[in-house]
């Protein structure tokens, strides 16, 4: 094989999976199962996404299956997808850009190496199918103090507790609105901290109401029920109070958290005065739901529906020919949903057909997913508990004070030009934490005319955050005057 | 288990705390020792373990100041995404703590970028700037 330092060619495969979690593992098995060659790559050290994170190999645990979920299933797919030769999986391989093909897919660019490190090899990959399997990150709404240490997302106190052992506070009150809060508490209690309270958003009856419609349309999706009644009993067994219709309005503390004020909250999530109670914690958990990571679907030229997630038809395909996408990143379902999707996704990439079964395991989830909606889903009322002095963008710190005045003074409507006035949404992390929240708070401080361009927030160029350096060795022009990485075995790779 | 070094809140019993391994219910191997030198002082961890989970293991929660008001910053998610947690590892800045694997002797320095004023730490090349062509590199 040439050498992608210094040979700018494209590597040709027939199927390139970005992404091995649920449904990126699930693409690449089902594309190998129907013949094609596959490269599978993610920007983690290890394989398994933020669902199945796990130890590294210096701490294999032969009990590590009481952290998870599906883990059976999990090691047979990896252990399927090492010892295939016609699949490769690279990891620590950061993709940073997808370069817009004519009516196709795109050139995916990715540096390969330790994360953030200054010496990563540049690969690019030119593929017949691209399957974005992305994921999603967390939504955390901010609120007044949520940028004190010991504020954390939930899926942090998940990766830490699974990936490194380490529990994110000693006594821990889990909060916000959805399924996720009841592992986010098992985790915790399996990692030997002291679980506080879960405290979730939406009321009983919404609840009700979205989850228990027509019922017996979840029975296909027991096994879900089956996991349910495990959280149950771990709330039981820790004697862990759950709490529907209220919320964390506030995290207190001078470098650290030391409390939490939690307040009622009514249907639409406005916060209930006179409700307010405080809490002794050391460390609070807050997840509202999640973003799907659509930065290189939209860099590739695929339509996203009007919740963000990228669109795809029956067959997983996007609205570019060659592109498909599967699991969070075409709207937020879990990971039944997401293993179900990537193997349709990867039969048709590889030219075969989803069986019956598939696409009726496939339809089970995806009801499940509109309940979740249904149930969990972000409602307006919580830009009532930020208050001026509230961080919204962590990365710049600008406040909601600051973002309603420069709307109000400029009288712009303009999110890229109100983004450049305050600098909101242009730091580091590029949007990603505050991104939709910096637009909730404006479309709600410029009233009815609203925003002329929402939804910009997820268009970035650079998937990630690269060094110049880097790019510089990745683009062909400049690739010869660069000096050549050192050759030598690719950090990462799992060769086959 | 790795001893741990007695921090300042070791008493009172709260902040981030590793699992012993010796009575961890999941059991996982026992893993080789590691030390970073984390603005000078030794700090001990596992082989496998991120550097934020070596710092968080060690007791503390926050290893940053932010630029315009100097607020400290640690982990917020956990998964690589919000850069809160960034560090300087052996000279290169910008490094998300919750995303690279610790390696022994690895020199581990706060960064703290204080707007207008110098850089503290750090010398290696900072990222690409961001979205509309700005952010990203600072300081």
């Amino acid at each position: 094989m040439a050498d992608p330092a210094t040979d700018p060619a494209p590597e040709r495969v027939d199927v390139l999976v970005v992404g091995a979690g649920p449904a990126g593992l699930g693409a690449a098995r089902a594309a190998r199962a129907a013949g094609a060659r596959v490269v599978l790559l993610d920007s983690s050290d290890q394989v398994g996404g933020q669902y199945w994170r796990h130890l590294p190999p210096e701490r294999t645990s032969a009990r590590e299956s009481t952290l998870h979920h599906g883990w059976e299933r999990f090691t047979a797919l990896r252990e399927a997808l090492s010892t295939d030769e016609g699949c490769r999986v690279v990891t620590g391989a950061q993709v940073w850009a997808a370069d817009r093909g004519d009516d196709g897919p795109p050139v995916v660019h990715a540096v390969v190496g330790p994360a953030d490190g200054t010496d990563r090899t540049t690969r690019a990959y030119a593929a017949t199918s691209v399957v974005l399997a992305t994921g999603a990150h967390e939504r955390t709404l901010p609120f007044p103090g949520w940028d004190l240490p010991g504020v954390f997302s939930g899926g942090a106190a998940q990766a830490l507790a699974k990936g490194e052992r380490v529990a994110v506070g000693r006594r821990v009150l889990v909060a916000g609105a959805g399924p996720f809060l009841l592992p986010v508490a098992a985790s915790l209690v399996r990692t030997g901290a002291g679980v506080a309270g879960i405290v979730e958003a939406s009321r009983w009856g919404r609840i009700t109401r979205g989850w228990g419609t027509r019922p017996w349309e979840l029975l296909p999706a027991r096994t879900k029920v089956g996991e349910l009644g495990g959280y149950l009993r771990d709330l039981a067994a820790h004697r862990i109070p759950y709490r529907a219709g209220a919320g964390v309005v506030a995290a207190h503390g001078r470098d650290r958290v030391e409390s939490v004020t939690v307040a009622d909250l009514d249907a639409d999530w406005r916060p209930v005065p006179g409700t307010e109670r405080r809490h002794d914690v050391d460390a609070v958990c807050v997840s509202h739901g999640f973003v799907p990571r659509v930065e290189l679907a939209l860099s590739s030229g695929c339509a996203t529906a009007d919740d963000g997630s990228v669109r795809v038809d029956d067959e997983q395909r996007t609205t570019v020919p060659g592109v498909f996408a599967a699991g969070e990143v075409t709207g937020i379902g879990g990971a039944d949903l997401s293993l179900a999707e990537g193997e349709v996704a990867g039969l048709v990439a590889a030219g075969a057909l989803p069986g019956p079964g598939l696409l009726r395991r496939r339809a089970t989830y995806r009801a499940f997913a509109a309940r979740l909606h249904a149930a969990h889903g972000i409602r307006p009322g919580w830009t009532q508990w930020v208050d001026d002095t509230t961080i919204v963008c962590r990365c710049e710190e600008v406040s909601a004070g600051e973002l309603r005045r420069s709307a109000e003074l400029t009288c712009s409507r303009g999110l890229r030009s109100l983004k450049l006035t305050t600098r909101a949404g242009l730091g580091i992390c590029q949007g990603r934490t505050c991104g939709r929240s910096v637009e909730d708070l404006l479309e709600r401080s410029l009233g009815p005319a609203g925003l002329l361009d929402r939804g910009r927030v997820s268009r970035r160029p650079l998937a990630a955050p690269v060094r110049m350096g880097e790019i510089a060795r990745a683009v062909p022009p400049l690739v010869h005057l660069a000096t050549p990485a050192p050759s030598g075995p690719v950090p990462g790779e799992e060769s086959p | 288990m790795i001893p741990r070094r007695p921090g300042p809140q070791a008493p009172a019993a709260r902040g981030p705390a590793a699992v012993p391994a010796a009575t961890d219910p999941v059991r996982p191997r026992e893993s080789a020792p590691l030390t970073l030198l984390v603005d000078g002082a030794p700090v001990r961890g596992v082989q496998g373990q991120t550097v934020a989970g070596v710092l968080l293991a060690d007791g503390q929660l926050s290893w940053r100041r932010t630029s315009r008001h100097g607020k400290p910053r640690g982990v917020f998610c956990g998964i690589g995404a919000c850069f809160d947690c960034l560090v300087v590892v052996n000279g290169v800045r910008d490094v998300r703590a919750c995303q690279r694997r610790a390696q022994d002797g690895d020199v581990v320095e706060r960064q703290d970028d204080p707007r207008g004023g110098g850089t503290r730490g750090g010398t290696g090349p900072s990222p690409a700037a961001s979205d509309d062509g700005a952010g990203g590199a600072r300081g």
